[in-house]
C-alpha cells in the first residue's frame, strides 16, 4: 500500500461487477470524448456529430435495421472470440476465418447442386467447418508447436483476403462491373430471407442470439466450459487438475473459427448474395469483434449487447459519411480510441484510488 | 572487542524482515580476509537473505556493514561491485542467446560509451581465465554450454568486475562431481590469489572439504562460528538443526495396513533435464505417515510430481496397490484415488479467480454425481461446497466467494477438502502447513492426521524437522536424488537425520 | 521488353517499393529484440503518410513533411510504449487499437487531401557518373531518391549497434530475459520506450516516403497493409537487420511481379506469399536449438514487472 499526498493506491484483489461496468463506462466515455475533440480540430461540432450519429442509428426504421445489420456478424464473431479469449487464445484471425466461411458457403451455393431447400443449411454448415478449419490450424501450430496464436491468426487472415482475391479474379469470376470483381449471383434459394424490407437476415441473427444464450450455459454449466475456465485463469492448475490443454485449445478454435465463419456465411448469403471483395464482405468485422468481445469482458451474453453498442457506431458511420461528407473509415477512431481506453483502464480494475479528505 | 583488523567482512547486528518472519535476527557475522568461510544451515535459516543484505539486494532494518574497517552503505547490486563484492547467484543471471562475451560486459559501464571494445575485453577476460584456469569459449552462446561452463562464466563475469569478495550461494547443486573438484579447485587458486569467498551451503562434506571457517545459522541466527579443522560433521549436522526437545503431537500408535506404495528404483530429471531422482526405492503402508526429509531441491518435489503423475519417470517402477502406475497422467492417478497438496497452493492448488464451490470440484468434475454427460449439476456441487466448509470449517463469506480473497489457511483448507473428500488411499502432501499460521498448522496437521486413522498411506514433504519428526512414523531423508536412509520416528536422532540431510549416508538398518 | 531492361527494371522498382518495407522493418526489428510487440505499424505509416503529405502541400518542402512524419510516428509509438510498458497492459491490443486510431484519423482528415498535386515531391536523383556501371547503375543510381539510399545506409548501421555494440547487447538482453537485465541494473522499461520509439519514427518515415516520395499523392488508407507485411518481415528476417534488407526487397519483388508473372502464377498467390513465408519461418526455427538461435525474443510481447519472475 503505497501512501501518496491526497490520495492512497492499493491492489484491488478483485474487480466486483459494478467496479467493472463502471471503468468500462468510463473507458467509453473517455474515448468519445477525445473522438470529440478530434471532430472539433475537423472543423464540426461533436454534439452535432453525435447527434448525427444517434438519430441516423437509432432514430429511424431504417438506422436501426442498420444497426441491427451490422451486429449480426458482430454478434456471431464476438461469441465465438468470447470462448476463445477465455482459453486465452489470442485470436486476431476471425476476420480471415469470416472470409473462409464466406468461400465456403458461396461454393456450396453456386457449385453443389444441391436441391433448394437443402441449400442454405448446407451453406450454414459447409461455412462453419471452413471457419473451424481456417482457425484450427493454428491452433494446432501453437498446440503442437508453441507458434504464437496472434501472429499465426493475423498472418492467416491476409492469406485468406489474397484467396478470396483470387477466388473472384480467377475460377469463380463472374461479370465485372466497373472494375470490381465478384462471382456470379446466388441462385435464389441461396439468398437469406431478411425482414421487410430492411437488410437484416433474420436467420442469422437468431442464430446469433440462440448461439450467444448457448455458449453462455456452455461456459458456466458444462465440464469443458469449466476446463476453459480453468485454462484461462491459471494453467498450472489446470495441469495440476489433469486438463488437457491440448483438446481445449482445439475445441475452443474450432468454436470460436466456425462462429466467424458462420457469420461470413451471413453476409454473404444475407446482404451480398455473391461472393465479393474481401474487403467488401467484411469491413474489419472481425477485428471490431476482438473489441466486441473485451467488452462484454468474455461473457457471451454481454455480447448481444455490445456487438449492438457496435453495430450503433457502424450505422452511425455511415449517416456520417453522408451527410458529413467524413470517410467510412472514421468509426475506426471510435473503434480504436474505444479499445484504447479499455485496455489502457484495466489498470484501473488492479489498483484502487481512494481519495483521502484528511491528509 | 573493536578491532576490525584483518576482517574483510563484518556484518553487525543485522537483522532482516518480512512479512511474518524474520530471516535475520541480529546477526554478526565476519569474514578474514583471504579466506574462504562457508555459511552453513537448512532451508530459511536465512543464509541466502544475509548475502543478498551483502550484496545490495535487500535493505536491512538494523545492523551496519563494515568492509576492510570501512562503513558502508550497500544500496543496490551497482553499490556492491563498487566496493568489489560479487556474488553468484544460484540461479544464473545470464541470458541464453548471447555470448559468453556480450553476457560479461552486460550492465557494465565502462565508459567508452555505446562501443564495446571487444578486442581489449577478450584480452582481459582472457587473462582472467588464464590465471585462475577458467578457459571458455567467449564466443559460445550460453544456452550451448554446460551448467558448469556457465557458473564459469558467472564467475568470470565477477572477476571481470575486480570484485575481492565473492558470494556463492549454493554452487555446487547444479554441478556433477568433476564439475565440483573442478570448481575447488578454482576457488583455492582465487584464494590464493587474494579474493574472499562465501560459500552458503547445506552440504557438510563440502563444508568439510573447502572452507577454513564455517558459521552455522539456525532460524535466523547465529549458532556458531568454528575453524573447520577444529569441527566434524556430526558437530555441524548437530548445529545445523538444533538440539531442542521436540514437542510430539498426540498420535495414535501406529496400524500399519497393507502396502499402498511401492517405489522401485525411480530415476527422474527436472526441468533442467538434469538428474532430480536418481534410483529412489520405498514401501509405504495404509495407516502410517512416511516423512520425506531433506534440503530443497535434493529431489522432493520432483518425487512428489513422479507419484502424482506430473512429471515422467525415466527410469524405474511405481505400483499403488499391486497395481502398476508407473508414468500415469494426472487425471489417472487422480481417478486411483491419489490425493495431492501441493507446494504451492495459489500457484497449482487452486483457480484464484474461480470461486471455492468451483475450486472443490476442480478434480472430481468429471465424475457423477457432479455432473451428467457433458453437464454439471449445480446443485450436487453446491451441496458439497456446504458439506467441505463446515465439516473443514472453511471461513468465507459464501462458497460463491473466489478462492484468491481466502487467506493461507483457508485456501489450504480447501484444497484438503478437495483432495480428501473422496478418501484416498495415497495422500502426497508437500510443505502442507508452509506459511500457515499456528492455528491453521494445528488444523491441517490434525486433518491429515485424521486421514491416517482413517487408513490412509501418507507422504509427507516437508522442509520443517519438527513437521516431520512429528507428524510421520517413518523418516526416509532424501540427498542428491537419493535415499540417505530410512529411520524410525520415534527413535530417530535428529544429530543423524541431520547427517543425512547433509549428505552421509545411514550405516545402519534400513526400514 | 529485353530481358536485361526487364530486369533492371524489377530490381530498380523493388528497391524503390522495398525501402518503405525495410525503413518500417528495421523499426519493428528493435522493438520486438526489446520485447514489445508493436501491431500499430500499420496505423503509424499511413499517420506518416498523410502528415508528410500535408506538410509538404502546405509549407512547400518535402523533406520538412518527412521529418513531421517522423515526429508523428514517434507520437504514436509513445502511446503503444506507454501502454505496454508502463500500464503492462494487453501490447497486442494496445498495437491494434493504434492501428485502427491510425487509419481512422487518418482517412478523416485526409478527406479534403485527395486528389491534390504535391508541387514539390522528394527529387528523384540520378548519379551521372555511377550510373553508368553496367547493370547495378541503373538500378541504384538512377531515379532513386535519397530516403532509398538512406534505408540502405541503416542496414549495416542498425545491424552494427544490434551485434556489435553494448546498447545492442542491452537491447537484445532485455528482450529475451528483461529479469536479467533489470539484476544487472538495466532500466528495462527506459530501454523498451526507447526501442519503440526507434520502431515508431521509422514507421512514420516509412509511410512518409510513400506519400511524398515513391507516388506523392494522398489516397485514403494508402499504405494498403504495408504495416502487416512489415510484422510478417520481421519474423521472416530472424530479427536481424541484415535478411531484414533481403526480404524487403524480395517481397517488393514479389509484388512488382505479381502483375507481370499473371501468366504464369496468380498475383493473389505471390501477394499472400510474405504471410505464408512468415509462418513457414516460425515451423522452422520453432525446433529446439534452433529457436534459441533465430527465433523471436523470448520475451516478446510478455509484459515485465520486477518481482514477478
Amino acid at each position: 500500500m503505497k501512501r501518496r499526498v491526497g490520495f492512497k493506491v492499493e491492489r484491488r484483489p478483485v474487480a466486483s461487477g459494478r467496479v467493472v461496468f463502471f471503468v468500462s463506462l468510463l473507458a467509453i466515455l473517455a474515448a468519445l470524448v477525445v473522438a470529440g475533440i478530434f471532430f472539433r480540430i475537423y472543423g464540426v461540432s461533436p454534439i452535432r456529430a453525435y447527434q448525427l450519429i444517434l438519430s441516423g442509428s437509432l432514430g429511424s426504421r431504417f438506422g436501426l435495421a442498420e444497426t441491427v445489420r451490422r451486429a449480426i456478424p458482430l454478434l456471431l464473431c464476438g461469441v465465438g472470440l468470447t470462448i476463445a479469449f477465455r482459453a486465452l487464445f489470442w485470436n486476431i484471425g476471425a476476420e480471415g476465418q469470416l472470409l473462409i466461411g464466406a468461400v465456403a458457403a458461396a461454393g456450396v451455393a453456386l457449385f453443389s447442386g444441391l436441391p433448394g431447400p437443402l441449400l442454405l443449411p448446407a451453406m450454414f454448415i459447409c461455412g462453419f467447418i471452413g471457419g473451424a478449419a481456417w482457425g484450427l490450424i493454428p491452433a494446432i501450430l501453437k498446440v503442437m508447436l508453441g507458434l504464437n496464436d496472434v501472429i499465426t491468426t493475423l498472418m492467416m487472415n491476409y492469406i485468406a483476403i489474397y484467396f478470396v482475391e483470387w477466388l473472384i479474379h480467377g475460377p469463380w469470376k463472374g461479370p465485372t462491373a466497373r472494375g470490381f470483381a465478384y462471382s456470379d449471383t446466388f441462385p435464389r434459394a441461396a439468398w437469406l430471407p431478411t425482414l421487410f424490407g430492411t437488410r437484416i437476415h433474420w436467420p442469422t441473427l437468431v442464430l446469433g442470439l440462440v448461439l450467444a444464450v448457448v455458449m453462455y450455459i456452455f461456459v458456466t454449466r458444462t465440464r469443458s466450459g469449466f476446463e476453459i475456465r480453468v485454462i484461462g485463469e491459471n494453467p498450472d492448475a489446470a495441469r495440476f487438475a489433469g486438463i488437457s490443454q491440448l483438446k481445449t485449445t482445439l475445441l475452443v478454435m474450432f468454436i470460436s473459427g466456425g462462429f466467424a465463419g458462420l457469420a461470413g456465411v451471413g453476409e454473404i448469403a444475407g446482404i451480398h448474395m455473391r461472393l465479393l471483395g474481401p474487403t467488401n464482405i467484411s469491413m474489419g468485422y472481425g477485428y471490431t469483434a476482438i473489441i466486441v468481445a473485451w467488452l462484454a469482458r468474455r461473457n457471451p451474453l454481454a455480447v448481444i449487447v455490445t456487438s449492438l453498442l457496435f453495430g450503433v457506431i457502424m450505422a452511425g458511420g455511415d449517416v456520417i459519411k453522408v451527410s458529413l461528407g467524413l470517410p467510412f473509415q472514421l468509426i475506426n477512431v471510435f473503434n480504436g480510441l474505444i479499445l484504447f481506453f479499455l485496455i489502457g483502464s484495466e489498470i484501473l480494475l488492479r489498483y484502487k484510488i481512494s481519495f483521502l479528505l484528511r491528509r | 572487542m573493536d578491532n576490525s583488523e584483518g576482517y574483510a567482512i563484518e556484518l553487525r547486528g543485522i537483522v532482516k524482515r518480512f512479512p511474518g518472519v524474520v530471516a535475520n535476527d541480529g546477526i554478526d557475522f565476519k569474514v578474514y580476509r583471504g579466506e574462504i568461510h562457508c555459511l552453513l544451515g537448512e532451508n530459511g535459516a536465512g543464509k541466502t537473505t544475509l548475502m543478498r543484505v551483502l550484496y545490495g539486494l535487500y535493505r536491512p532494518e538494523e545492523g551496519k556493514i563494515i568492509l576492510n574497517g570501512q562503513p558502508v552503505h550497500m544500496t543496490s547490486p551497482r553499490a556492491a561491485l563498487n566496493h568489489h563484492v560479487g556474488m553468484v547467484h544460484q540461479h544464473f543471471r545470464l541470458v541464453p542467446t548471447l555470448s559468453v562475451e556480450e553476457n560479461i560486459v552486460l550492465g557494465l559501464d565502462e565508459g567508452t560509451g555505446p562501443f564495446v571494445n571487444f578486442r581489449k575485453t577478450r584480452e582481459k577476460i582472457s587473462s582472467i581465465a588464464n590465471e585462475y584456469g577458467l578457459s571458455i569459449d567467449l564466443q559460445t552462446k550460453v544456452w550451448q554450454l554446460t551448467v558448469g561452463q556457465q557458473q564459469r562464466v558467472e564467475i568470470l563475469k565477477a572477476l571481470y568486475r575486480e570484485v575481492d569478495i565473492l558470494i556463492m550461494d549454493e554452487p555446487t547443486s547444479v554441478l556433477t562431481p568433476q564439475e565440483v573438484d573442478q570448481l575447488f579447485t578454482t576457488l583455492r587458486t582465487l584464494v590464493d590469489d587474494g579474493l574472499t569467498i562465501i560459500f552458503i551451503t547445506h552440504k557438510l562434506d563440502e563444508v568439510m572439504r573447502v572452507s577454513d571457517r564455517v558459521t552455522v545459522l539456525r532460524k535466523g541466527k547465529v549458532v556458531s562460528t568454528l575453524p573447520t579443522a577444529k569441527t566434524d560433521k556430526p558437530n555441524l549436522a548437530r548445529l545445523m538443526v538444533g538440539r531442542e526437545v521436540i514437542f510430539r503431537l498426540k498420535k495414535s500408535p501406529i496400524r500399519r495396513r497393507e502396502k499402498i506404495l511401492e517405489v522401485n528404483d525411480l530415476h527422474a530429471l527436472n526441468d533442467r533435464g538434469l538428474p532430480a531422482l536418481l534410483g529412489v526405492s520405498f514401501n509405504l503402508f495404509g495407516g502410517e505417515t512416511l516423512g520425506v526429509a531433506g534440503v530443497s531441491g535434493n529431489g522432493q518435489y520432483e518425487l512428489a510430481e513422479v507419484l502424482t503423475g506430473l512429471r515422467k519417470s525415466t527410469k524405474g517402477k511405481v505400483f499403488l496397490a499391486k497395481k502398476e502406475v508407473t508414468n500415469c497422467s494426472a487425471r489417472e492417478m487422480n481417478d486411483l484415488k491419489v490425493a495431492h497438496i501441493p507446494a504451492e497452493r495459489i500457484r497449482m492448488g487452486i483457480v484464484p479467480a474461480l470461486s471455492i464451490r468451483e475450486n472443490l470440484i476442480l478434480k472430481k468434475y468429471r465424475r457423477s454425481p457432479f455432473s451428467y454427460r457433458e453437464f454439471l449439476n449445480n446443485k450436487e456441487i453446491e451441496e458439497n461446497a456446504r458439506r467441505a466448509m463446515s465439516d473443514y470449517q472453511i471461513a468465507a463469506p459464501s462458497y460463491e466467494t473466489p478462492a484468491k480473497l481466502l487467506s493461507g489457511g483457508n485456501i489450504q483448507k480447501v484444497v484438503l477438502a478437495r483432495e480428501l473428500s473422496e478418501n484416498p488411499s495415497l495422500i502426497v502432501a508437500v510443505h502442507p502447513t508452509y506459511g500457515l499460521d499456528i492455528g491453521a498448522t494445528e488444523q491441517v496437521r490434525k486433518i491429515l492426521l485424521a486421514q491416517r486413522e482413517r487408513g490412509a498411506a501418507t507422504l509427507l514433504i516437508s522442509e520443517d524437522l519438527e513437521e516431520i519428526m512429528t507428524m510421520s512414523d517413518r523418516i526416509l531423508v532424501i540427498f542428491n536424488g537419493e535415499v540417505m536412509g530410512i529411520l524410525d520416528a520415534e527413535s530417530a536422532d535428529i544429530g543423524e537425520i541431520g547427517l543425512m540431510m547433509a549428505g552421509t549416508r545411514h550405516k545402519g538398518e534400513e526400514l | 521488353m529485353g530481358w536485361e531492361t526487364w530486369i533492371i527494371t524489377t530490381f530498380s522498382r523493388s528497391l524503390a517499393y522495398g525501402t518503405p518495407l525495410l525503413l518500417g522493418t528495421l523499426g519493428e526489428i528493435y522493438a520486438e529484440r526489446s520485447g514489445v510487440l508493436n501491431l500499430g505499424v500499420e496505423g503509424m505509416m499511413i499517420m506518416g503518410a498523410y502528415s508528410a503529405f500535408t506538410t509538404a502541400y502546405i509549407i512547400g518542402n518535402p523533406w520538412l513533411g518527412i521529418l513531421v512524419a517522423a515526429v508523428v510516428g514517434g507520437a504514436f509509438s509513445l502511446i503503444h510504449a506507454f501502454a505496454s510498458v508502463t500500464l503492462k497492459a494487453n501490447q497486442v491490443v494496445s498495437g491494434l487499437s493504434l492501428t485502427m486510431l491510425g487509419l481512422g484519423l487518418s482517412g478523416m482528415f485526409g478527406r479534403g487531401w485527395e486528389g491534390k498535386p504535391l508541387p514539390v515531391s522528394i527529387p528523384k536523383i540520378t548519379v551521372s557518373g555511377l550510373s553508368k556501371i553496367p547493370f547495378l547503375g541503373p538500378i541504384l543510381f538512377e531515379g532513386q531518391n535519397l530516403i532509398v539510399y538512406l534505408a540502405i545506409i541503416l542496414v549495416p548501421l542498425l545491424w552494427y549497434i544490434l551485434y556489435r555494440t553494448r546498447i545492442g547487447i542491452t537491447i537484445r538482453s532485455v528482450g529475451e530475459s528483461p529479469a536479467t537485465a533489470d539484476s544487472l541494473g538495466i532500466n528495462v522499461d527506459r530501454v523498451r520506450y526507447v526501442c519503440v520509439f526507434i520502431g515508431g519514427v521509422l514507421a512514420g518515415v516509412a509511410g512518409g516516403y510513400l506519400s511524398v516520395a515513391y507516388r506523392p499523392a494522398w489516397t485514403e488508407g494508402m499504405t494498403a497493409g504495408i504495416g502487416w507485411i512489415v510484422i510478417a518481415l520481421t519474423i521472416f528476417a530472424f530479427w536481424n537487420p541484415a535478411y531484414g534488407m533481403l526480404g524487403a526487397y524480395l517481397f517488393a519483388a514479389l509484388y512488382h511481379l505479381s502483375y507481370r508473372l499473371q501468366p504464369w502464377v496468380s498475383p493473389e498467390f505471390l501477394k499472400a506469399m510474405p504471410y505464408a513465408f512468415a509462418i513457414l519461418v516460425l515451423i522452422f526455427v520453432s525446433r529446439g536449438t534452433l529457436q534459441k538461435r533465430m527465433g523471436a525474443p523470448a520475451a516478446l510481447s510478455l509484459p515485465y514487472t520486477r518481482g514477478e519472475d
